[in-house]
């Protein structure tokens, strides 16, 4: 018990004097996980908005493919772009493999399923009626899919929020494309498993108040979409 | 086809077909300025015969014609119809945004000038006496004053023909006299035609000025609204406006 507390203490300690081994890694973290998100958003909402305003029946194995994948472990995300991006793989004349980019590669395929499927999902709650109701008012096919977007756009945020969620967490996928090379590909997640193997607990622990305080964070902005979604 | 003047939309032999035939209409006139209630048990076809006409679901068989034209195949060429004319469903969807802005939007739509477009809805909302909600967000609005808003914003582009579904339906009676007279008012005022669905009759009375009876997917009987009240031609329509079960 005294071990954890001493961690947490330590982390604390940590955290205050901006640890500069600390704010690499978190500001690494933070780079990949936005710029694969900002990729996944557009990717995923368009797709996600053009299978939402499409009717169920005429996508459902498109909606199967997309729900299995928003559901794929992060090793085997990891695993596909490990062997895309290797030096035998498709694309590994591009001798991206342990860099950032490949990390970025491999939460976009994380995340991408996720912002694409409740994108869908919150599209296809209203959109037809959304749709009818703008064509019936003049709207050309452009204006009245931007309107359906637009009303969904609580839903939109939280698909948004929620694959961020994802990916800042995960391990497995930027460990096996990242290679956790310290000063380089050196994330949170991938640092706090290092760490805690070394018994260097108190790096680890304060990795882990960072991350748990960027949870609580993203969170609160779910639920404050979410909130502002059922107020209107 | 007997096309005058006067004649606003004719359909001739329509039919739609899902897995069954859901509306057969061998002959339909509605004439410019006229309000017509379209009465009917439900499933009777009523709210498809105005989807029909609102382009919203084209018929399986059959000819639909505007001012003596056909409906053209053409997308763009139906959406310059269907500019011309606007609905507003039995379930009231006003878009997340202010009274202005749901107002405004069909304006915007067609491209109308920001200043034009103030004017409008300015007057508009004055005109109905929405003014003060003009800055409310539409989901904050009561079930009676959110048709008013939908209402107003389905004539804010001066449509010629007006497709209200089931417009008072789950309303009080204030709000639904209030409707009432909004409708009125403007039939009278813009010489809209008005196609209007009710499953009360009494309101079709009210208001209508020709009434069509609907049953099984066809039209059993239409004409003036006093005649179809006091003297309907089927048996069918008297047991309907008689408060008797129709299947």
């Amino acid at each position: 018990m005294s071990r954890l507390l001493e961690g947490v203490i330590e982390a604390f300690r940590l955290i205050l004097a901006f640890d500069p081994a600390l704010i690499e890694i978190v500001l690494l973290s933070l780079r990949v996980s936005i710029t694969a998100i900002i990729i996944s958003t557009l990717i995923g909402v368009p797709l996600g908005a053009l299978l939402g305003l499409r009717s169920e029946r005429k996508t459902r194995l498109i909606n199967k493919i997309v729900f299995t994948f928003m559901g794929m472990p992060p090793v085997v995300a990891g695993l596909i772009v490990y062997l895309v991006l290797s030096r035998q793989g498709p694309l590994g004349v591009l001798g991206i493999l342990y860099t950032p980019s490949a990390m970025i590669i491999a939460q976009v395929f994380l995340a991408a399923p996720i912002v694409t499927g409740l994108t869908m999902v919150g599209i296809r709650a209203k959109g037809s009626e959304v749709e009818e109701t703008a064509r019936s008012l003049g709207a050309n096919p452009a204006l009245a899919a931007w309107t359906v977007i637009k009303e969904a756009r609580y839903a939109l945020l939280g698909a948004i929020v929620s694959g961020f969620s994802r990916v800042v967490a995960e391990v497995g996928a930027v460990m096996i494309v990242g290679g956790n090379i310290e000063g380089r590909t050196r994330v949170m997640t991938t640092a706090i498993t290092l760490e805690t193997r070394k018994g260097n607990f108190e790096l680890a622990i304060g990795l882990g108040i960072i991350l748990l305080l960027l949870a609580f964070i993203v969170n609160s902005i779910l639920y404050n979409i979410q909130k502002g979604g059922k107020n209107g | 086809m007997a096309n005058t003047n006067n004649t606003l939309l004719e359909m001739q032999q329509v039919k739609k077909i899902y897995d069954r035939e859901v509306l057969r209409v061998d002959q339909l006139v509605l004439k410019k300025g006229c309000i017509y209630g379209v009465i009917g048990p439900s499933g009777a076809g009523k709210s498809t015969l105005l989807r029909i006409i609102n382009l919203l679901t084209p018929p399986s068989e059959g000819v639909v014609f505007y001012e003596g034209n056909p409906v053209p195949s053409n997308k763009q060429d139906q959406l310059k119809l269907q500019r011309r004319m606007a609905m507003v469903f039995q379930k009231t969807l006003l878009f997340r945004d202010s009274v202005w802005n749901n107002v405004a939007y069909g304006l915007k739509a067609r491209g109308f000038s920001k200043e034009e477009t103030k004017q409008r809805v300015d007057h508009l909302l004055e005109q109905v006496g929405l003014s003060e909600y003009s800055t409310r967000r539409a989901d904050t609005l009561s079930g009676g004053e959110a048709q008013r808003v939908a209402i107003t914003r389905a004539v804010a582009f001066e449509p010629d023909l007006l497709l209200l579904d089931e417009p008072t339906a789950n309303l009080d009676p204030s709000n639904i006299e209030q409707i009432e007279k909004m409708i009125t008012t403007m039939a009278q005022d813009r010489d809209i035609t008005i196609v209007m669905v009710t499953h009360n009759i009494f309101q079709a009375r009210r208001i209508a000025d020709q009434v069509i009876f609907i049953n099984q997917g066809k039209i059993i009987e239409m004409g003036p609204t006093e005649k179809i009240f006091s003297n309907p031609l089927e048996e069918s329509t008297r047991h309907f406006i008689e408060g008797r079960m129709v299947y």
